[in-house]
């Protein structure tokens, strides 16, 4: 037994370097993966497709979409894969951890610049590294999706509107025959500067016992 | 007449400011003072009614011996209503002297200097030998002045910080003013106790009395706090924790002080009436909130039906409120809290169901009324300062104040070290010192002095004057080197920023992306119930209290129309210029983001036939003036400036009235990328017959028609039905309007905003056939004079 629990915790004690996650928080997500992937190694589209309660979720598959992006795993790659495992999982979720008491001035400002890529990539679909129009229209599309008609016409009205936003802020004079191509990712840092990502965009990985987890696939 | 000659007094362009604020302050001040002896002397009613039946009676005697009053002095008739208004004159024209004296306004914050004036004028009515009128009991304080200041508050309390911090806000609110109270009022029995030697009169203040003291003494006063936080423009977070725990304080308070008003006559509190205490406080708080959302849904409701009678609006929000504080009143619930309930809850659907006027007239009302009161209430502190009996004693008063800013600084300290353990934004050190010094004390403490029965408790008059001596201090010391402390430590001040639509749309992705993870992490936390809320709320609630259309709207699209609307005001404000009041001042417009496709330039310069040079230029030039003319209105009159009034209630009309300019504009943009030779985008009916009346040139260059490029218009082609119909619709739309601003014509024929747009490789031949300088002819054929170009 204390051969096989050190080799266990030796695994996770690497991811945990890696993502940042205590040990336990790591267990947990653990049985997860495993509900989610039916005791597989790998979980592909479908498993999380299948979880009821994200039906409802206009971005459904932005989300789901981002797991599967090779960006998101900080090693340079590109493109999006068919299933992940478990490491990859914890990745994607490590984007959404919340700066601590201890983090420092730097640590948060990385962390800040780390969140803003994760959500740049979910709209930037083909790793151009700009954010074009068809792009954004695409995303306010999508947002309003759930809102019927109404929300269809708008949406590119609005897109059109938050895009004007972002050239006037960033580049002030143009000149009539210039056009601007997409937001670059500085660009996106500037204009969410007041959202200071690095406390909204967190999820509480707290203590979450098995009991209080639902299986994706039961009726939730 | 007094009052005449004091509403006349001169603003002389000759005195410099400050002199002329004082000389207003005095003048006001003695008119006071003059004016309320005048009424107190008088007899009272009765006396009068005699009089005037014994004049009837010798009138009837004597019949002619009186000749007819042609001018009569008759104060009493108007005595109480001639008051209260000289009041509010003063307390407005004191608010405005100060804001004409320079600096003042920076240094001292505006309840000092209101106190002030409220002790002069206490003053001038003591010295003139009269009573001051008890202006500070319970029925005017609780009654009239209080409900303004927390309605204002309630319906402008930014929901969303505040339930984020809602948890730090309650432990500050419950915990903290818990602690205060217990802790200044058993420090105070035991000072008061530990002088054997010579037996003060502290000795007889049993425990239950300091108590009661104590929780009078420890709640954090909204008015006070408010009306010093105004001024310190201080960052939202700390805004919201002192703010929301002096609103939500007050079941505490009011719980606290019952039971040991109640008991104080028994002497002795048990463990039973401890119990009952803390059932009757949450009681207290969820009633009030329970009683201020019911008022708050029928606000709701009854917003639903008044779109045809928009006068009253504002009204129902009014009175639905105070009805809901007075019921809450009623119960003894807290009436406070009553009132912040109905106010958020009403307030995201009567804002979706009232008019953008009535909405307007709310807020100002609301912020007239408050801040009326709020002076009123300051006045009146430094005059019932100068008025009340008031028993020094050294020892009572300083031990008080040093416990209550101790007693303040461990509980916030010790809170904040429990509280950070579930924050994600800890609370710092200076974040703790802001929370620590902004615990004002104000009127509501002073008022639950002033309501003890003097029976009951003989040691009432020394109790007034410690709490009168800690409001004074907060009030004067504290609210003079707030200021200041910010400056120097540094804090993080308000964000000036407006919210721009990039926020407001990441805003709610991030809303979806934490729900939608948070569902795949299987943990049903804060985002999830949050979007459960949402949702029952968006499919249930809004169909019954919101009217219309509008009840499927969603929060961006709302978001969005509310932005443009205020854009369009501001422009229109700001004259119609040619400046677009953006927030940075750019040059960027719609077209320098649409993807741009290239012109395909042989082709058209086939399609193009040939004509002179001179005819060429000729015609360049026209047409360049014009679309100069065109695209300056363009870039002023864009699709943000439909006129102000006439959509007011028309909603949907709007939406789909701003698809048309969309689309339009784009055309306009696209025709600029096709042609060679820019074309003239057709005008209104008005227009065109102005323009050919008054110039001949159109005329003369008729004959020369077929030589003119690009005028085949195809008749026959599929797309012309459309253009009809979007030109019928226009027509019927323009005849509302007084000013179009720039009437456009469908030269391609698009279709409705419903259908979805075409490529725009497959349009671009019949768009080289057919004339883009050119209405679509079929619906010209009726009744229209013919464009500028046939």
């Amino acid at each position: 037994m204390g051969a096989s629990q050190t080799r266990t915790e030796h695994k996770y004690q690497d991811l945990a370097d890696k993502t940042g996650f205590s040990l336990e928080q790591i267990e947990n997500l653990h049985k997860r993966f495993q509900q989610l992937s039916n005791n597989e190694e790998t979980i592909n589209r479908e498993h999380l497709d299948s979880i009821p309660s994200l039906a409802n979720n206009p971005i459904r598959k932005q989300i789901i979409e981002a797991f599967f992006d090779k960006r998101n795993q900080h090693q340079d790659e590109v493109g999006s894969c068919e299933e992940i495992g478990f490491e990859q999982f914890l990745m994607v979720m490590s984007h959404f951890r919340p700066p601590s008491l201890k983090t420092t001035e730097e640590e948060k400002e990385a962390m800040r610049k780390e969140k803003l890529r994760f959500l740049f990539n979910m709209h930037d679909t083909d790793n151009d590294g700009t954010i074009t129009l068809v792009e954004y229209r695409k995303v306010v599309e999508e947002l309003l999706s759930k809102s019927g008609d109404i929300g269809q016409e708008a949406a590119k009205a609005i897109a059109d509107a938050a895009m004007l936003e972002v050239a006037s802020t960033n580049v002030p004079h143009m000149d009539p025959d210039d056009f601007y191509e997409g937001i670059t990712f500085e660009h996106f840092e500037q204009i969410l500067k007041g959202l200071e990502m690095e406390t909204r965009m967190y999820i509480r990985f707290l203590d979450v016992e098995t009991p209080t987890l639902r299986c994706g696939k039961s009726t939730s | 007449m007094p009052s005449r000659t004091g509403s006349h007094s001169p603003a002389g362009t000759g005195k410099s400011l400050p002199e002329r604020g004082l000389l207003l302050l005095m003048v006001l001040v003695l008119l006071e003072g003059s004016v309320l002896p005048l009424g107190a002397a008088s007899s009272p009613d009765i006396s009068h009614q005699k009089n005037v039946d014994n004049h009837k009676v010798e009138h009837e005697k004597n019949y002619t011996k009186k000749a007819f009053p042609v001018l009569d002095l008759d104060y009493h008739h108007i005595q109480t209503p001639f008051e209260i208004s000289l009041w509010v004159l003063l307390a407005s024209v004191m608010k405005l002297g100060f804001h004409m004296i320079p600096r003042l306004p920076g240094i001292v914050p505006e309840s000092c200097l209101l106190i002030t004036v409220g002790l002069l004028v206490g003053g001038l009515i003591k010295l003139a030998g009269e009573k001051v009128p008890p202006v500070l009991d319970s029925q005017l304080f609780f009654l009239c002045l209080l409900p303004p200041i927390i309605l204002d508050a309630g319906y402008f309390l930014p929901i969303r910080p505040f339930m984020e911090n809602l948890g730090t806000i309650l432990m500050f609110a419950v915990v903290g003013t818990l602690w205060n109270a217990f802790f200044i009022g058993g420090l105070l029995y035991a000072v008061c106790q530990i002088q054997p030697a010579n037996p003060s009169e502290l000795h007889q203040l049993e425990i239950l009395p300091c108590l009661l003291f104590g929780s009078i003494i420890s709640a954090v006063d909204p008015v006070a706090v408010l009306a010093v936080f105004e001024e310190i423009h201080i960052n939202e977070l700390l805004h919201i924790l002192v703010f929301g725990e002096s609103l939500l304080n007050d079941a505490v308070t009011v719980v606290l002080y019952h039971l040991f008003e109640e008991y104080s006559a028994a002497g002795t509190v048990t463990v039973l009436d401890g119990f009952l205490g803390i059932i009757s406080f949450l009681v207290v708080s969820l009633g009030g909130i329970l009683v201020g959302a019911i008022y708050g849904i029928l606000t709701a409701f009854t917003s639903r039906f008044t779109s045809h009678t928009r006068v009253i609006e504002p009204l129902f929000v009014f009175v639905y409120s105070y009805m809901a504080y007075l019921s809450a009143e009623m119960f003894h619930l807290s009436g406070i809290m009553a009132l912040i309930a109905c106010g958020a809850v009403m307030r995201p659907y009567v804002e979706a169901n009232i008019s953008h006027k009535s909405h307007t007239t709310i807020k100002y009302f609301l912020k007239m009324w408050s801040s009326v009161s709020e002076t009123l209430i300051f006045i009146f502190l430094g005059v019932a300062t100068v008025d009340g009996p008031h028993h020094w004693n050294w020892t009572f008063v300083t031990v008080t104040v040093i416990l209550c800013l101790v007693s303040r600084v461990i509980g916030v300290v010790g809170l904040t070290c429990v509280i950070n353990k579930f924050r994600i934004v800890k609370l710092t050190t200076k974040d703790q010192f802001i929370v620590a010094y902004g615990g004002m004390r104000g009127a509501i403490a002073f008022s639950l002095g002033f309501l003890l029965k003097k029976e009951q408790f003989p040691m009432r008059e020394m109790f007034l004057t410690a709490i009168i001596t800690v409001i004074f201090f907060t009030v004067f010391v504290q609210g003079m080197t707030i200021k200041p402390l910010v400056e120097l430590l540094a804090v993080k001040k308000k964000q000036e920023a407006k919210r721009s639509i990039n926020e407001e749309i990441h805003t709610q992705f991030l809303d979806h992306l934490l729900t939608g993870i948070e569902d795949i992490c299987g943990h049903y936390g804060h985002h999830h119930w949050k979007d459960k809320l949402n949702r029952f709320n968006k499919k249930y609630v809004k169909k019954c209290l919101i009217a219309g259309e509008r009840s499927k709207e969603p929060q961006l699209i709302a978001f969005y129309h509310k932005m443009e609307m205020k854009q369009a005001i501001d422009l229109v404000e700001s004259g119609g210029g040619v400046n677009l009041p953006s927030a940075v001042p750019s040059t960027v417009s719609m077209q320098n983001i649409q993807p741009k496709k290239p012109p395909p330039a042989k082709p058209v310069e086939k399609a193009l036939p040939k004509m002179t040079k001179g005819r060429e230029e000729e015609i360049r030039q026209i047409l360049r003036s014009n679309l100069q003319k065109t695209r300056q209105r363009l870039r002023s009159y864009n699709r943000h400036t439909l006129v102000a009034d006439p959509y007011e209630d028309g909603f949907s009309e709007l939406l789909i009235k701003k698809q048309k300019m969309i689309e339009l504009e784009k055309k306009i943009q696209h025709m600029n990328n096709y042609l060679t030779v820019p074309a003239a985008p057709p005008d209104s009916p008005t227009m065109c017959r102005a323009r050919l009346a008054s110039d001949p040139q159109a005329y003369s260059s008729k004959p020369a028609a077929d030589r003119v490029p690009t005028i085949q218009v195809d008749l026959a082609s599929p797309q012309s039905p459309d253009s009809v119909n979007l030109m019928d619709e226009f027509r019927r739309a323009d005849q509302q309007e007084e000013d179009q601003g720039l009437m456009m014509k469908p030269p391609s024929g698009q279709s409705g905003p419903n259908r979805p747009r075409e490529e725009d490789r497959g349009r671009e031949q019949q768009k080289m056939t057919r004339c883009l300088s050119d209405p679509g002819p079929s619906a010209d054929e009726e009744e229209e004079d013919e464009p500028f170009l046939p």
